[in-house]
């Protein structure tokens, strides 16, 4: 238990700022497993938050808990490439060795084991996360073992070191990961450029009061980003020199700062290529945000950290006192006067829908992960309605490989729309798995050489809300002019079944919806029941035209991304791979979602009956 | 008279979890009965007492899915009746009966028949003769393809009339403001 | 000479910063909506004030209205997706109209009347949702709640209370009132407040008030929804 000098501590951490509410939630359940009511009452005295909107953000979270969970949290990671690598066989071995139902704390209150959204393993998978770690490969004999330790309670910090080894996995390096980038380069770099064009970074006024006439070093990055024709990596694209120009040329109320946010809250299934990049390109990746932070005159910066890889902290912490060490960050940057900024981390806590920027910005501030109504943009209303750039991981990495080599250098590799390259994450079902960096325009049919795929079925490009590519598109390219991409590239060969895939996929938007408006929140249900009906052979064609009546819904009406791109992974399958489907529609008539002769079971149950009459007869339930 | 030489079409009711309501506004249709009667013939319905549905172009379903009877019954008027009418706010929704759908079927048989005061040598009944209860109750068109719903508690012997005499008149059938009511 | 728009053919004035909505409802021009109320900051949350801008859906109560927009709203594909909608909500909840106080006041209801929605069409969910008795003036059946955010709303700007509050994530989002015990008895809420007004479902109900109005004589049995468009509030006393 933390007593009260362990919540003052965290408290004063955080500055008793309610826009902290989350991380110190967050450092409460770390010590004491969850939090409690007690915990919730101390904060709302403390921070002078009303209780509701404490439970109203905290239950928002999957990874935050107001109810007791086991001593022993374990969940499976259930992307469709844990599901190939077995990993609901391997649950249920662990739920029988420990006689504990999944979903449920076991009585002892000892463990409790479940399944949660793709970890970001996918490469090293099966994965599932213990109190919040990552353990890769799991494997029946693994099972065993991670079962015995639970049983006999030892510690995390005595498990197995091997047990929690992430791999990089780096296949194939390109421009950014082949780099050997020299913390500081970037910065110097820009600043040897703006000094050859003889100007100083500021003079009397300081950078984040925007681009005073004469101050051309802010000017210099904007000038090579765009010049480099740099477009945002999480997937949409967006250029990113007019995100940070519309962000520079935001006007600030007093008191108001500029914010830079770097999204690695990598939650799309089958991404995984941020994890690579904050575990051995982090300064790049920190370089890249002061740059941008340069570029559009702001002094603070955060990195929002998926849940999943809270393990990342420490050592993210620690590049970070190296760098405030280094005058790489902190005051007066690189000895440019007034170049002012730092960066804060804030993890995330199980919420795909976070990965949306307005939402990012909502969960920063310490609420609910709800995505905002736009506009406002985040550019002009951001953080705490500052202006705010938010961009992906890899294109703070990409930003500051173009300040060190300019923007000339950058645009001409890659494809007249897309500059640069692409790192992917490729999963499933080939021989090398991991990480592949390839110049934008690379065909689908060279990743797949590339990572030793073989028989070739389809491949998911960039996850769930991406694209169901099928074999007569191989040829296609991995560019925004072809097929645009957050990174994911997950293969199934010709065993693989594309409706189950498809299902998977369904069932993670559901998990996911923020439940914000009701297109998405209901809509997005419904559509997992009905695949699921299909699934448990219940399907008539008259469920295809309910499919299509909510992938409909759900494009049209949604409030943002997630519930317009639930329905991708169903209708490009449904296009693409339509015998998956008939082959679950069998019957001719329209069949109910539920089972008949089950939903009689309790009534059999108190009666004791068990005759004729007792059951619906075969011929119910099968096609008429 | 010719429209008399005409075919009669046939129509069916019945009611399954339902409390007969919905017949006693079929009924509130009053004199209009006499002109439906010039157009339609009763099969299986509380007005001829005829106990098996046969071949018929309309069926009216009142009441939702409670037991197992319900279910043999909806089939056979799904399989029989060209076009199956859900009558009234228990055959649409479920209505009243599935306000039992909150509680496990096995904690309701237990407190009625085994728990509550005064039942003595409480037995849940397990006749065969009994058709078993679902474990929740559903409206109709969760089991089988319905294809008009006049919603209603009941619904207005008005708004049965306008239904009955659209679908007559070969027109989809429609209530505006007034006749449409869920209560 | 103020500014219009065209909303299904018909030219809509609209002083600058008014939304689709709120010129629209300026005009007496029915879109239907549930979450929005011409007293609050739009939420945006219940879609059914979607319309087609130049050809795009977009919610009316959050998109502003601008010179020259083609807005279509009253159509028969738009009222079918607004339709699906409220049968969304229908069968999310448990509705059953013959048992509820608000029948006939109920905004969910008159919208789907004003819709055609005959049936729910959807399975059921039948969710297990509680009912708080515990205030001596005051009822709170989370059934039939929508998860408009009136209430959470009304109670956070205008009471200065933040007696409700939307928890949970996705299909489990719930109302939750601030209280330890988690019982609205327990809270400060009072029967004047505006949260108790706000509640367009039967959700947050006067106890002892619900049939003094028999059915068949309220709000929307005498005129449809439609016909009761709320004037927007005047935009320089907007909130």
């Amino acid at each position: 238990m933390v007593n009260s000098g362990g919540l003052q501590s965290i408290l004063r951490k955080y500055e008793g700022n309610p826009h902290n509410l989350l991380q110190i939630l967050r450092e409460v359940q770390e010590e004491e497993g969850w939090i409690s009511p007690d915990r919730v009452a101390a904060l709302e005295t403390a921070l002078a938050v009303p209780r509701s909107k404490i439970i109203g953000a905290a239950s928002f979270y999957a990874f935050l808990h107001l109810q007791p969970v086991g001593r022993y949290r374990i969940l499976f990671s259930d992307n469709i490439t844990d599901r190939m690598l077995g990993n609901q066989a391997l649950m249920e071995q662990l739920c029988q060795l420990l006689w504990v139902e999944p979903g449920k704390v076991s009585e002892d209150g000892l463990v409790s084991i479940t399944t949660t959204s793709c970890t970001g393993m996918c490469d090293q998978g099966p994965a599932l996360l213990v109190n919040g770690r990552a353990i890769t490969r799991v494997d029946e004999a693994r099972i065993v073992e991670i079962a015995e330790l639970v049983r006999n309670q030892a510690p995390l910090s005595e498990w197995p070191e091997e047990y929690f080894r992430v791999e990089d996995n780096i296949r194939r390096r390109d421009i950014l990961l082949d780099s050997h980038f020299e913390p500081g380069s970037s910065l110097r770099a820009l600043h040897a450029r703006v000094e050859t064009e003889g100007m100083q970074a500021s003079n009397t006024r300081s950078w984040r009061e925007g681009l005073p006439r004469g101050l051309v070093g802010p000017a210099t990055m904007l000038d090579e980003i765009k010049r480099a024709n740099l477009r945002g990596r999480g997937g949409a694209g967006f250029t990113t020199g007019l995100k940070w120009e519309a962000c520079r040329n935001a006007p600030l109320a007093e008191g108001q700062d500029r914010i830079v946010v770097c999204n690695a809250d990598e939650g799309e299934p089958g991404t995984f290529k941020d994890r690579v990049l904050l575990t051995s390109y982090a300064d790049m990746v920190f370089e890249g945000m002061t740059l941008a932070a340069y570029a559009v005159g702001a002094r603070r910066g955060f990195l929002y950290l998926r849940g999943e890889y809270r393990y990342l902290l420490e050592h993210l912490e620690g590049v970070l006192a190296r760098r405030r060490r280094d005058n790489l960050l902190g005051h007066s940057i690189i000895g440019i006067p007034g170049a002012d900024f730092d960066i804060k981390i804030h993890v995330g806590f199980g919420a795909y829908v976070c990965g949306e920027e307005s939402a990012l910005i909502e969960s920063l501030e310490g609420k609910r992960g709800t995505p905002r109504n736009r506009p406002p943009f985040p550019v002009t209303h951001g953080y705490l309605d500052q202006p705010t750039i938010v961009n992906n991981v890899e294109t703070f990495a990409a930003a500051a490989l173009i300040a060190l080599n300019g923007g000339e250098w950058y645009k001409n590799i890659g494809t007249a729309q897309s500059a640069g390259s692409k790192i992917l994450s490729v999963s499933g079902d080939c021989e090398r798995p991991g990480i592949y960096e390839f110049p934008f325009g690379v065909r689908v049919v060279e990743v797949l050489e590339a990572c030793g795929a073989r028989n070739t079925q389809a491949v998911q490009v960039s996850g769930p809300s991406g694209f169901t590519i099928a074999a007569h598109e191989f040829e296609r390219r991995i560019c925004f002019e072809d097929i645009p991409t957050a990174g994911a590239f997950m293969v199934f060969d010709q065993t693989r079944d594309m409706f189950e895939v498809a299902r998977n996929f369904v069932h993670f938007f559901a998990h996911e919806s923020c439940g914000f408006c009701t297109p998405c929140r209901v809509g997005t249900s419904l559509l997992k029941n009905l695949m699921d009906k299909l699934h448990n052979g219940h399907g008539s064609p008259y469920d295809f035209e309910e499919i299509e009546k909510l992938n409909h819904i759900l494009q049209a009406m949604s409030h943002c991304g997630l519930g317009h791109s639930a329905c991708n992974p169903v209708l490009d399958t449904i296009g693409k791979f339509r015998p998956a489907y008939d082959a679950r529609m069998a019957h001719q008539d329209f069949t109910p979602a539920f089972d008949l002769d089950r939903a009689l079971s309790q009534a059999r149950q108190m009666t004791r009956r068990d005759d004729e009459q007792a059951h619906f007869a075969a011929e119910h339930g099968a096609a008429q | 008279m010719e429209v008399t030489e005409k075919k009669k079409l046939k129509v069916a009711t019945t009611s399954l979890a339902g409390c007969f309501g919905c017949h006693m506004s079929f009924l509130d249709i009053d004199e209009r009965l006499f002109d439906l009667l010039e157009r339609v013939e009763f099969d299986r319905s509380p007005i001829t007492d005829i106990k098996e549905v046969g071949v018929c172009d309309i069926g009216l379903i009142e009441g939702g899915l409670c037991n197992a009877e319900n279910v043999h019954v909806l089939r056979e008027f799904r399989k029989q009746c060209k076009v199956l009418i859900a009558l009234g706010a228990c055959a649409v929704n479920g209505g009243l009966p599935a306000q039992r759908n909150h509680l496990p079927l096995t904690d309701i048989l237990s407190e009625v028949y085994l728990s509550s005061p005064g039942l003595g040598n409480g037995l849940i009944p397990s006749d065969p003769e009994l058709p078993l209860p679902l474990n929740q109750v559903h409206p109709i068109h969760e089991v089988v393809k319905v294809d008009v719903f006049i919603p209603g508690c009941p619904p207005s012997g008005d708004a049965i009339w306008k239904v009955l005499t659209d679908l007559l008149s070969g027109k989809a059938p429609s209530l505006g403001h007034g006749l449409i009511h869920y209560d | 000479m103020s500014e219009t728009f065209v909303l299904d053919g018909q030219e809509i004035p609209f002083a600058p910063g008014q939304t689709i909505i709120q010129a629209a409802s300026a005009a007496g021009v029915y879109i239907p909506r549930l979450c929005y109320h011409p007293e609050f900051k739009p939420h945006g949350s219940c879609k059914l004030c979607t319309v087609k801008v130049n050809g795009r859906h977009t919610a009316s109560c959050t998109f502003k209205a601008a010179p020259g927009l083609q807005v279509e709203s009253n159509t028969e594909d738009l009222n079918a997706e607004r339709r699906t909608l409220v049968q969304m909500l229908f069968v999310e909840g448990n509705h059953f109209c013959p048992s509820c106080e608000k029948s006939g006041d109920c905004q969910l209801q008159a919208t789907a009347y004003e819709l055609g929605m005959m049936s729910p069409h959807f399975d059921h969910f039948f969710p297990d949702r509680p009912v708080d008795a515990s205030h001596p003036e005051l009822l709170l059946d989370f059934n039939r709640c929508i998860l408009c955010s009136l209430c959470v709303r009304a109670s956070r700007d205008v009471d200065k209370k933040n007696v409700f509050a939307l928890a949970g994530r996705g299909i489990d989002s719930h109302l939750i009132v601030n209280a330890a015990s988690g019982r609205l008895a327990d809270t400060n809420v009072a029967l004047e407040d505006k949260a108790v007004q706000v509640c367009p479902v039967g959700v947050i109900l006067k106890k002892r008030q619900g049939f003094k109005v028999p059915i068949g004589q309220r709000t929307y049995d005498e005129v449809p929804i439609s016909g009761h468009v709320p004037a927007p509030a005047a935009l320089t006393e907007e909130i």
